[in-house]
């Protein structure tokens, strides 16, 4: 095909759309397609009747079936819920299984969103995908790499979720929403005549409803036939003395105050989970404080490979302030060590710590311990 | 892009004649048909005269057919009118079925019935044999489908007829993809009850019509007036039934030569792709199926995606079920006749119908070849992330 189109993953909502007729108005060919994830039908007992806003409602196609018709591009659903389960779902449950707080957003990013998209975007003679993601993209002739940035509007940044892209990935990617403002993209979609765009953000985990993972996990579980054993276990300090009991280590997660039970003059935190021993390790807040943490899995994103002792801001959480450190490579060079210049709060195994540089990334990988 | 409608299971286009009787009904007989005045008499003379319309093509008698929305309704009517009440009851189908028959026997088990689903094998025709042995002292209703949606292949309904009669059981078939392909003697076939769909037959969405052999005790499932001999209230839709009996007779006197125009469009269609694409198979037996179906494994593609591929280069195929989304699940019908899953979400149903031609068949050949060779390339060719 000589004029090739751009596949735009269109979730139906303002930011996805908003790109769509972004691009078609700058005369690009464009195909829309929504990756239909989850069956919102599949656990009833989480039903909230609240369904816009979640992963794969109905109502998210109909918005988005709708623009593309006012767009007049050709239009697909695409059924990636097998992948999506086992890529991201199954993950997701049993790294929280063992104690983990996962992050799926990222598990989706690379394998669904970007992996089996682009998969998708060459069945349709597709060279590049373009997405509603915040972050920018740039060519570093020197480096001969992609460069993953922040997105300009800082509040609304995704990089956190996005370091696992490959440089196969980024070079056939565009972010069109990357230079501008969240407030610019809602006037822009009101320009464009998007009818949506006055609709809410989504949330951040789409397919746990109002964001209640232990819900979600014992209704998944249950669909499945499995079991979780035994869930309660004792909450007990660092050295060891049994302050009360729990229903399950997996309703608790490092840094968490509330819903402990337990009644002290100081606030307590969880500061570990041992899901082996069924335990739920509480202190007070300055125990939640880590000199560094061990990466796992590293991609290099906008930096080569590590090979000597680096400073970059490293990210622990969606909403922690990159904070600056020292990276040091390991003889594994899919891990790295991490040693903060200030002790950082609520070091989590299985978030993710992004390595940053200014708006640049330069890397991220799995927090292991 | 010209587009080319090669989807006709789904539905098909309206024929000039449907268009033409439509029209004319929704324009001039806009009387009710249950009124005694000259506008309600003019609309009962057009519902009666597309009953016996319907009733030509079936080989059966006008007061045996009954209108309704379509062919859901209809074996929603013929399951649930022959078995409520449920308790106590058993009713045979097959794994095969359209979800119209397999979710009423769904609510036929809610409702304290039984229901036996007889599996079928690769061929995708069910064994009379297989139904004869589900038979017990209390079934009511066997319900085989005539012609498989996907598949194409042709239930042998004579012969289940035949055991059903012995054993004093009722037999309803779901013949919506069979009326106006295969011969539709309801006497010969032994069929107390059969669905028909005016939209597989180039006639409009929302008519339907349920034969039922004179003498079949059926509950109506529709409370209301006394339409339709009490067995179906509603004020009927005479522009489509209208229509419906319009495209009944087209078939009736067309049938034979559109029917083996249609088979060898398929055949070309089917050999030009087997010879120009590797590693295809036919899915179900392709010596037993209707004129007008071929579905195909094209193994290591995805169909989804080639459904998308093709429609792109301007051609309408399906494969597997729409979901409410509109994306598409694994079909069924695949699934239980014995393919695995990867080979339900490769294969593709080509169903052809009255508007294709030689030129379309061999644009469509090309257009698959092409687009099968570009998936399979990519498919190697995909970079691996970690």
């Amino acid at each position: 095909m000589p004029d090739r189109p751009i596949a735009v993953a269109m979730s139906g909502g303002v930011d996805s759309s908003t790109v769509a007729a972004l691009l078609v108005r700058g005369g690009q060919r464009v195909v829309g397609l929504t990756m239909q994830l989850w069956n919102q039908r599949r656990l009833p007992q989480l039903q909230t009747g609240e369904s816009s806003g979640r992963c794969c409602s109905l109502d998210d196609v109909y918005d988005a079936r709708w623009v593309a018709g006012q767009l007049g591009i050709p239009y697909y659903v695409v059924n990636f819920e097998a992948d999506f389960e086992e890529q991201v779902v199954r993950p997701f449950v049993s790294e929280y299984l063992a104690g983990r707080t996962p992050i799926p957003c990222t598990l989706c990013n690379n394998f669904i969103k970007f992996d089996r998209f682009l998969e998708m975007a060459d069945s349709v003679g597709a060279e590049k995908v373009a997405t509603g993601h915040y972050a920018r993209i740039r060519f570093d002739q020197v480096s001969g790499r992609y460069q993953l940035l922040r997105g300009v509007d800082t509040a609304k940044d995704q990089t956190y979720f996005l370091w696992g892209l490959t440089q196969p990935q980024l070079a056939r990617t565009l972010f069109p929403l990357g230079e501008l403002k969240k407030a610019e993209v809602r006037r822009l979609a009101a320009e464009l005549g998007i009818p949506i765009a006055d609709k809410p953000d989504s949330q951040e985990i789409c397919f746990v409803p109002n964001g209640d993972y232990a819900a979600f996990l014992d209704a998944y579980l249950a669909e499945q036939g499995e079991t979780r054993g035994a869930a309660t276990g004792e909450i007990v300090d660092r050295a060891g003395a049994v302050l009360g009991t729990h229903q399950g280590v997996h309703n608790f997660t490092v840094g968490q105050r509330r819903g402990l039970g337990i009644a002290r003059g100081e606030p307590l935190y969880v500061i570990a989970t041992e899901p082996a021993r069924q335990r739920v390790v509480v202190g007070r807040g300055e125990e939640l404080l880590r000199p560094g943490l061990v990466a796992g899995q590293v991609n290099w994103v906008s930096w080569p490979p590590l090979t000597r002792p680096a400073r970059a801001q490293v990210q622990i959480r969606n909403k922690h302030v990159a904070a600056w450190a020292t990276l040091h490579p390991t003889e594994d060079p899919t891990r790295v060590q991490v040693a903060f210049d200030e002790p950082q709060r609520a070091v989590t195994p299985g978030q993710a710590a992004v390595f940053y540089v200014g708006d640049l990334v330069a890397g991220g990988g799995w927090i292991e311990a | 892009m010209r587009h080319c409608y090669f989807d006709h299971n789904a539905t098909t286009p309206l024929s000039p004649e449907a268009l033409e009787t439509l029209s004319e009904c929704l324009a001039e007989v806009y009387g009710n048909a249950s009124s005694i005045h000259h506008f309600g008499q003019a609309a009962k003379q057009r519902l009666e005269q597309a009953r016996r319309q319907v009733a030509a093509l079936l080989h059966a008698r006008p007061p045996e057919i009954v209108f309704v929305s379509g062919g859901t309704e209809a074996d929603n009517l013929a399951l649930l009118g022959v078995t409520r009440p449920c308790a106590g009851k058993h009713v045979i189908t097959t794994t095969i079925e359209h979800p119209a028959v397999l979710q009423a026997c769904a609510q036929i088990e809610q409702e304290g019935g039984r229901v036996t689903y007889v599996p079928v094998g690769a061929s995708g025709v069910v064994d009379p044999a297989a139904v004869a042995d589900a038979l017990r002292p209390d079934t009511v209703l066997i319900s085989v489908m005539h012609v498989n949606n996907e598949l194409g292949t042709v239930q042998p309904i004579e012969q289940i007829g035949r055991l059903a009669r012995q054993a004093g059981v009722l037999l309803h078939s779901d013949g919506v993809q069979a009326a106006g392909k295969l011969e539709t003697d309801m006497e010969r076939l032994g069929i107390d009850l059969y669905s028909l769909s005016a939209h597989k037959l180039n006639g409009p969405k929302g008519v339907g019509a349920l034969y039922v052999r004179k003498g079949t005790p059926l509950r109506r499932q529709m409370h209301g007036g006394r339409h339709e001999r009490e067995r179906r209230a509603g004020t009927e839709n005479v522009p489509g039934a209208a229509a419906l009996g319009r495209v009944c007779e087209w078939f009736q006197k067309h049938r034979t030569e559109e029917a083996a125009r249609v088979a060898a469009l398929r055949d070309r269609l089917e050999q030009g792709i087997l010879r120009r694409v590797p590693a295809v198979t036919v899915n179900g037996d392709p010596a037993r199926r209707a004129p007008h179906t071929t579905n195909l494994c094209f193994a290591g593609i995805e169909g989804e995606a080639m459904v998308i591929a093709l429609d792109l280069r301007g051609f309408a195929v399906s494969s597997g079920a729409a979901c409410s989304s509109g994306s598409v699940e694994p079909s069924h019908v695949l699934t239980a006749i014995g393919l695995r899953r990867e080979q339900a979400r490769s294969s593709l149903r080509f169903s052809l119908g009255r508007g294709n031609t030689v030129e379309q068949v061999d644009a469509l050949i090309e257009a698959v070849a092409d687009a099968a060779a570009h998936l399979r390339r990519i498919s190697v060719e995909a970079p691996s992330h970690a």
